[in-house]
């Protein structure tokens, strides 16, 4: 039997919807016996979300004041303790997983495999390398332990409907205080979570300015989707880091992603290919965005923007 | 000393175009042009601004890898590192190893501050720094976008998934760089030739005592599945009936 271990992301007493995805991933390993992690403040909420997770064993719920907000330094050294046992080690790739995971593997020297895609047998997977313009098979040493973080736009999250039991755990392990959290700024607001969404609208460049990048979301609003942002418009200052979309920012994998006034850089389609359905548009018709989008339309923004929403 | 130790891996320049080769063993690297990993230099830069801060006294530069990554090296110190360590290593080391390996030189060096780029681009790991971290034991602060040190502690804002993230840790400590912390200044000529006259030492990984067999294998590459091109659409209602048509919206 292949045990596996998934660390669970949450915040505000919510399991990430990343999660039903690293358990979507730690299904396809072949015989597997899967449990969550629970490391929080007190965690009944998360943990009973976990726990009603189709394919979940059990959930092992560590409640200590350290554990929120989450800091890679402190949860470490308890995941490394829970991973005793297991043949593999699953997060997130989310910034959560991507600074917690290679910290769990040191302290079991054990080797990572980052942004998994797809498990082709208990020893094999494979994983993008250069901005996703080579996918690698890796083979897994044989009698190991394994860490990896899971590519979540490659998975299906599973659905909920199960039952696993929830144990609580006190773990004896001493925790650093060489790490403090200080204060986080998030302004999701009512938007749907741009890593998980079904829609996404994302602005570029082309918009012009902070205001203008605005005009995104009466589009955004009709179609209940997420907004993203290029890198440019980022590092433009136009929308704000938690936006962007791309090698560098969130990748994606929308039902129907819409790129609005976004050249098409590669590090920005790394972002976005595994979208189902990707609508481009762009003034510029030689915009290398246009040769993945599904559907193109060449034309002012500004103008076409009002047209498509009233059509909607 | 008050130093600051910077990670500089050498990797296919960021504009190239990597291809896979036909047989799969891996990428092309003839004629490719070769750079420091941007998120580095990014660190390098970093690192260069708080040593003019007064917050340092000497950056070191440290690459692991082939000779030719002296180039690099140089390229630092010209950016104004004060010295570079070569530590030579044949290709394709792990993130593991390379985090033991600059174990070796932090407790050699004793630096108050790691600063490393947040991944490498070749093979996108994002390892590197959390395991250096977790090996020396002490902080880490990754995904850089504003670094603040105030006396013994170092008050860095991090790009989170929920938007910025501030956090202080007790140093040393690693700090890994992300994108917009800075941009990395131009190399000038002068720079170039006063580089040449700066210490740049080569020191062999075995004489490091560091393992650095790999355990996990890349048993073939190969070229992503392309997207097929769609189709333009003439104006708006056009798109809007496509979409409908598709049950998109």
């Amino acid at each position: 039997m292949n045990r596996v271990l998934v660390v669970a992301e949450h915040a505000d007493g919510r399991l990430n919807a990343a999660v039903a995805k690293c358990v979507a991933c730690a299904r396809t390993i072949p015989d597997s016996e899967i449990t969550v992690a629970v490391l929080a403040k007190d965690g009944g909420e998360v943990a009973a979300a976990a726990a009603a997770l189709e394919g979940v064993a059990r959930v092992l719920l560590v409640a200590n004041p350290s554990n929120e907000p989450a800091l890679a330094a402190v949860l470490a050294p308890q995941v490394a303790k829970l991973a005793e046992g297991h043949a593999f080690v699953l997060g997130p790739s989310t910034t959560f997983g991507k600074d917690l995971m290679p910290r769990v593997a040191a302290l079991l020297d054990a080797p990572q495999v980052s942004d998994v895609m797809a498990f082709e047998s208990a020893t094999r997977l494979r994983r993008p390398m250069y901005a996703a313009n080579a996918i690698a098979t890796v083979e897994l040493p044989a009698g190991r332990s394994v860490v990896a973080t899971v590519r979540v736009a490659s998975f299906q999250a599973v659905p909920a409907g199960g039952k696993a039991p929830v144990e609580p755990v006190t773990l004896d392990v001493k925790l650093p205080a060489s790490t403090r959290f200080v204060s986080v700024t998030a302004a999701r607001g009512d938007r749907p979570d741009l890593q998980t969404a079904a829609r996404v609208v994302s602005g570029g460049r082309a918009l012009g300015s902070a205001e203008n990048f605005k005009l995104i979301q009466g589009l955004a609003d009709k179609l209940g989707a997420a907004i993203g942002a290029s890198r440019a418009a980022v590092d433009a200052g136009y929308a704000p880091n938690e936006l962007q979309v791309g090698q560098t920012g969130k990748i994606i994998a929308p039902e129907l992603y819409v790129a609005v006034g976004i050249s098409g850089a590669i590090q920005h389609l790394t972002g976005i290919k595994d979208a189902r359905t990707i609508v481009a548009i762009n003034k510029d018709p030689e915009a290398p965005i246009f040769e993945v989008a599904d559907y193109g339309l060449v034309g002012d923004l500004f103008s076409l923007l009002p047209e498509i929403e009233k059509l909607l | 000393m008050r130093r600051i130790l910077v990670g500089i891996k050498r990797v296919i320049d960021f504009n190239v175009r990597v291809r896979v080769r036909p047989d799969g063993s891996g990428v092309v690297t003839e004629g490719v042009k070769m750079s420091a990993n941007p998120f580095d230099s990014i660190a390098l830069e970093e690192a260069i601004r708080l040593r003019e801060r007064g917050e340092a006294d000497e950056v070191l530069a440290v690459s692991i890898g082939p000779t030719e990554a002296q180039q690099q090296l140089r390229d630092a110190l010209a950016m104004g590192a004060d010295r570079a360590i070569l530590v030579k290593a044949d290709a394709g080391l792990e993130p593991p190893a390379v985090a033991r390996t600059l174990l070796k030189l932090v407790e050699r060096e004793s630096p108050r501050l790691v600063l490393l780029g947040k991944q490498a681009i070749d093979d996108d790991s994002n390892q590197t720094g959390q395991m250096l971290a977790a090996l020396w034991d002490r902080p880490q602060a990754t995904f850089a976008s504003k670094i603040e040190i105030q006396g013994e502690v170092a008050r860095v804002t991090r790009e989170v998934d929920a938007g910025l993230e501030t956090i202080e840790v007790d140093l040393p400590a690693v700090c890994t760089a992300d994108l917009r912390l800075n941009e990395p200044r131009y190399i000038k000529l002068p720079d170039i030739m006063k580089a040449k006259k700066k210490p740049l030492d080569v020191v062999e990984l075995a004489s490091l005592g560091v393992d650095p067999a790999p355990r996990l294998k890349v048993v073939k590459l190969e070229a992503p599945p392309q997207r097929q091109k769609g189709v333009i659409v003439k104006d708006a209602a056009e798109l809007v009936a496509a979409l409908k048509q598709k049950g998109l919206v």
